[in-house]
């Protein structure tokens, strides 16, 4: 049944990224199409729909220059694959996986299908190793672990690329030397964007046991749709079959989706909200999930996917359909850049749901937990009473709420700022904790152990 | 055979199909992917496909089975993982590795175990559907009765003890329709729900150890819930919660279109937390259904079905069985999906016109029931279903349908939980129609003033709300004294009595009778406070009572030495307040 090879020459429509194909017999769903166009310039596209006598092919990269009479469509016979080996650290590719830094293509003999099978929920291992990131928003109050996917929920202008620069430097697990790697996948970010991380990279040293995958904003945007999963399946052969730990930073997962309504507007689909497609929630379910780790393997692969929010708007289809897939979220805000502090992490909204797994008593440290819970809680009081003093003003608090108010400075300044290349330990991060909370009333840290307040706690003590 | 004509993501037309019927069960291609026939137009039927159908060809094969979808009900299936058409995950991990491949069937029960059959029935008894005819101990918790199937009723020409595998015949029905053997397992079609003799009047509290729910909001045995909230709000732990510590005898999860590392987090923890009843592990009396995201949407949908075709097996043994779905928007939207691809005309925000009646359809099959036996044999099904809203905003189709036809309603807050207020479960959204039923239980099992109490509870917390709104106008020290009172006490409620957390070893599962010690004590610390203020003392004057820092302790009291504890502390919040006044 295999038609591998066959070539035709019946195109009827282009509109789009999408060819329609005519008297095609039996094109596989999902099989991967080679286009020769007249100039005889070749690219590369995926069969969307088939039926008997037409298939709809998704191209990826541009159709100018393709026409109806002479553009030759052949059939490969196969679902997309890409040549993996550990060859690839180091080098860069376009969203196809094709070496665009003038090294020879890589040769090996595993060819893997990118579209990867779902992980067997029964065979995951519960992520509980703690990534310290010397980043204490992250650290203390958000703890990223090897396995997890945690996003960083951005908007134009915010400083998300240092951040995520940042945590590919400094990411660490605690008594742990292990093989580690970062796969890099750039869709549609600026070359200069994506020439700081290569500079980043390199100034490091990490590019050596790095794998990039670029595409510009001036690449084909279709290719776009394929490099999260190109660069997923490089990840998963890292992670599995080489036994490393892979970081994975995908940047700008905005620009994907966007990509991904282009072809579903040109297929003319019934839009679901803002004109996105009704199934993006699965579409990106399919890479978000391929984090993790696998019970009896040593590698893992943790993502940080980075978007930027359109208008600054959370409730928007990117980061909400996101944010219920994925392990929590890192949320930027505009404000806190404004203050001139950075990382500009809002604490509020963002969250780690794996955190409990990593923390605590043998992980991090006892009073990890309530530390945290008690920085969230005072945090959002001294924020509020912020609000409140704009309308009635300072002096109409009580002696306690300035002292929260008082707190809520003091947190961003001191805990929430910190320096570029300043990579906190976890101790440093919960002892600052510790002393901003000794500025407040003991009596009011409930969230805290009595035992550990009396350990830890830094308040004068009366009497 | 048929053939295939064209193929959609997971939808597949096909030609000529051997005696389609609707939604019968059919093997798709070379690879035989399970699917299902979902719309017949001529010699053409359109089949929802379970797996992925990437590789697929048109003029591949289509085959009939001729059976609708169906699980395989008998003992075995607590401690189980399967996927939403009930293949059993361990075994395919087995089989195929980690990684899940495509085509691949297993049996969903064990076929090669041997089962301690125990007959309670002897040959020569006459019998009717939905009467037990023999039990199997199931797993340390759960005695799992064999009942005679639905069908015709008849005469028991024999009975069988001993150990069978769960397709051996145990026993032989003598009909008018001729003899049905029956096994220790049975079929059931999974969009057909068991019929009962009548539905009861739900009576009785799932008791669940989270405060803010099992006083503020209850839900009886055989009720439905609907926890609607934007991602992060905590939807998922209250489920969890309600797995771990709710009071039925059997738990079935369904991981509808959620994260494969929640799954993971169930199978790691629940072996090793113990019933608080029997003191066994919580898996013991657990069924998971696991569909994560990425699996294939088809499958997503059809997982809600098993998962509550599960639940009535258990029911009808006579057991009070909690589902939990988790989350039944992806559900929804795996059927939008569908629908798209069949390209209905949509209703609201693209979904099929037919979403409200099939959520009711699902919800309706929960209760509290006399099942159909020879006895007055009852059984519960409670589904909490979470709701995921874009941009967590309910006014959207899913959540709107699902209150519809539910009783109670946990509205999860994203401002509750940025702070941490955890279950972020909002006291002023958030309703319980059963409250007034249940009142006269709580009343009788628990104390005379429990419903006094609730009702001062509660208006102590809906004032707040209005003062808050005074406060932002004039200031917090412009209010009067008595009104300070107010918001001092719905502070305490709010942080030592609403916020649980779920991650503490004490403070995880709270008894009925620690929850109702735990409210009088700060109900009596307010009208104590409020007595000394009458008397001209000021807030901050009572505010430096020592009691107050024990009221905030009250959580990590441990159940055992709670009730020497409370008593202490009434003494305590009394005395101090007489010393005070006194000064």
């Amino acid at each position: 049944m295999n038609m591998a090879q066959v070539s035709y020459r019946t195109v009827s429509q282009i509109a789009g990224p999408l060819v329609f194909v005519e008297k095609v017999e039996n094109a596989a769903y999902n099989e991967l199409v080679e286009i020769s166009l007249p100039n005889g310039e070749k690219r590369t596209g995926q069969v969307l729909d088939t039926g008997k006598g037409l298939a709809v092919v998704q191209v990826f990269g541009p159709t100018s220059g393709m026409d109806v009479d002479t553009t030759k469509v052949k059939f490969l016979g196969t679902t997309a694959r890409i040549s993996v080996s550990d060859e690839m650290l180091g080098r860069i590719f376009n969203g196809l996986g094709e070496p665009i830094d003038d090294l020879p293509p890589i040769v090996s003999s595993e060819k893997v299908e990118i579209v990867g099978n779902a992980i067997n929920p029964y065979s995951r291992e519960e992520p509980s190793e703690f990534i310290e990131t010397g980043i204490s928003t992250i650290d203390g109050m958000n703890t990223l672990v090897r396995g997890q996917k945690l996003p960083i929920f951005s908007s134009s202008g915010l400083s998300h690329n240092r951040l995520a620069a940042q945590i590919a430097r400094q990411a660490k697990v605690l008594g742990s030397s292990e093989n580690f790697a970062v796969i890099f996948g750039a869709m549609g970010i600026t070359s200069e964007e994506a020439n700081y991380f290569v500079s980043e990279f390199t100034k490091t040293g990490a590019i050596s046991r790095s794998v990039l995958f670029l595409n510009l904003s001036s690449d084909p945007s279709m290719e776009r749709i394929i490099l999260p999963k190109v660069a997923l399946t490089t990840a998963e052969y890292l992670a599995y079959e080489r036994e490393m730990h892979i970081l994975v930073i995908l940047s700008d997962m905005t620009n994907y989706c966007e990509a991904l309504r282009e072809i579903s507007s040109a297929r003319e689909e019934v839009p679901g909200r803002r004109g996105f497609p009704g199934y993006m929630y699965t579409d990106l379910s399919t890479i978000y999930e391929r984090a993790g780790k696998i019970r009896g393997k040593n590698g893992s692969i943790t993502q940080i996917p980075i978007l930027t929010m359109p208008g600054d708007d959370i409730t928007n289809p990117i980061p909400d359909l996101t944010g219920y897939i994925t392990e929590g979220q890192i949320v930027l805000s505009r404000d806190l850049q404004r203050k001139g502090i950075y990382p500009p992490v809002d604490v509020l909204p963002s969250l780690s749901r794996l955190m409990n797994q990593g923390i605590g008593k043998g992980r991090t440290r006892e009073d990890h937990r309530g530390v945290a819970d008690q920085l969230y809680a005072a945090y959002a009081n001294g924020k509020d009473l912020r609000s409140l003093s704009a309308i009635v003003g300072e002096e109409a608090l009580g002696q306690n709420d300035r002292k929260y108010l008082r707190f809520a400075d003091e947190f961003e300044r001191k805990y929430v700022n910190q320096g570029f290349y300043e990579d906190r330990s976890i101790e440093d991060t919960l002892g600052i904790g510790w002393d901003l909370m000794s500025e407040l009333p003991e009596s009011d840290m409930k969230r805290v152990k009595k035992d550990f307040i009396e350990k830890y706690g830094k308040w004068k003590k009366e009497k | 055979m048929g053939k295939i004509v064209r193929i959609s993501g997971p939808v597949v037309i096909a030609e000529d199909v051997d005696k389609a019927r609707m939604y019968d069960v059919v093997r798709v291609g070379e690879m035989g992917l399970v699917g299902e026939i979902i719309r017949l137009t001529g010699n053409r039927s359109t089949i929802q496909v379970y797996e992925d159908t990437s590789g697929i060809r048109p003029g591949e094969k289509v085959e009939n089975t001729h059976k609708p979808l169906s699980v395989d009900l008998g003992p075995g299936l607590l401690k189980s993982i399967y996927d939403g058409i009930q293949r059993p995950l361990d075994v395919i991990r087995e089989k195929t590795g980690d990684f899940i491949k495509r085509g691949f069937t297993a049996s969903p029960l064990d076929e090669n175990k041997l089962w301690d059959f125990v007959p309670t029935v002897k040959a020569g008894t006459e019998v009717v559907p939905g009467q037990i005819i023999g039990t199997v101990q199931e797993t340390g918790i759960i005695n799992h009765k064999i009942m005679v199937p639905f069908g015709s009723p008849g005469k028991i020409k024999s009975i069988k003890s001993g150990s069978f595998k769960v397709s051996d015949t145990v026993a032989v029905l003598e009909t008018s329709e001729g003899s049905v053997e029956i096994r220790l397992k049975q079929e059931w079609p999974v969009r057909v729900s068991r019929r009962v003799q009548r539905k009861l009047a739900p009576e009785i509290p799932l008791i669940t150890g989270q405060r803010v729910i099992d006083t503020f909001f209850p839900v009886a045995k055989g009720g439905t819930v609907a926890v609607p909230g934007p991602f992060g709000s905590g939807k998922t732990v209250v489920q969890h919660q309600l797995s771990k510590w709710a009071d039925s005898d059997i738990v079935v999860y369904v991981g509808c279109g959620e994260r494969g590392n929640e799954m993971t987090e169930i199978l790691t923890t629940f072996p090793e937390l113990t019933d608080p009843k029997s003191g066994k592990p919580l898996m013991e009396r657990t069924v998971l259904i696991a569909n994560t995201s990425n699996m294939p949407v088809a499958a997503r949908e059809a997982s809600i079905y098993t998962g509550i075709t599960i639940a009535e097996y258990y029911r009808d043994m006579g057991y009070g069985v909690a589902l939990m779905a988790d989350s039944t928007s992806r559900w929804a939207e795996a059927l939008r999906e569908i629908s798209g691809r069949l390209e209905e005309m949509p209703g609201e925000e693209g979904y099929p016109a037919y979403l409200g009646r099939r959520l009711s359809e699902f919800y309706e099959r929960s209760g509290n029931a006399i099942v159909t036996s020879d006895e007055e044999r009852t059984g519960s099904i409670t589904i909490v279903g979470a709701v995921s809203p874009p941009g967590g905003d309910i006014s959207e189709p899913v959540s709107q349908n699902t209150l519809r036809v539910t009783r109670v309603f946990w509205a999860l807050d994203s401002s509750l939980a940025s702070r941490r207020h955890f279950p972020s479960i909002n006291w002023l959204n958030s309703y319980s129609l059963y409250q007034p039923e249940l009142r006269k239980w709580f009343t009788e099992n628990v104390s005379q003033d429990w419903g006094d109490m609730y009702d001062e509870a509660m208006g102590i917390l809906q004032k707040e709300a209005e003062l808050q709104e005074v406060v932002q106008l004039v200031g917090y020290d412009a209010l009067p004294e008595r009104e300070k009172n107010i918001l001092d006490i719905a502070r305490m409620i709010r942080e030592d009595f609403l916020q649980q957390s779920a991650f503490d070893d004490i403070d995880q599962y709270c008894s009925i009778k620690k929850q109702y010690g735990m409210l009088k004590a700060i109900l009596t610390l307010g009208r104590e406070q409020s007595r000394a203020l009458e008397k001209g003392l000021t807030m901050s004057q009572v505010q430096s009572m020592k009691a107050r820092e024990m009221i905030s302790r009250m959580k990590e009291v441990k159940e055992s030495e709670f009730p020497g504890y409370l008593e202490n502390l009434l003494n305590e919040i009394t005395g101090q307040i007489e010393t005070l006044m006194e000064a």
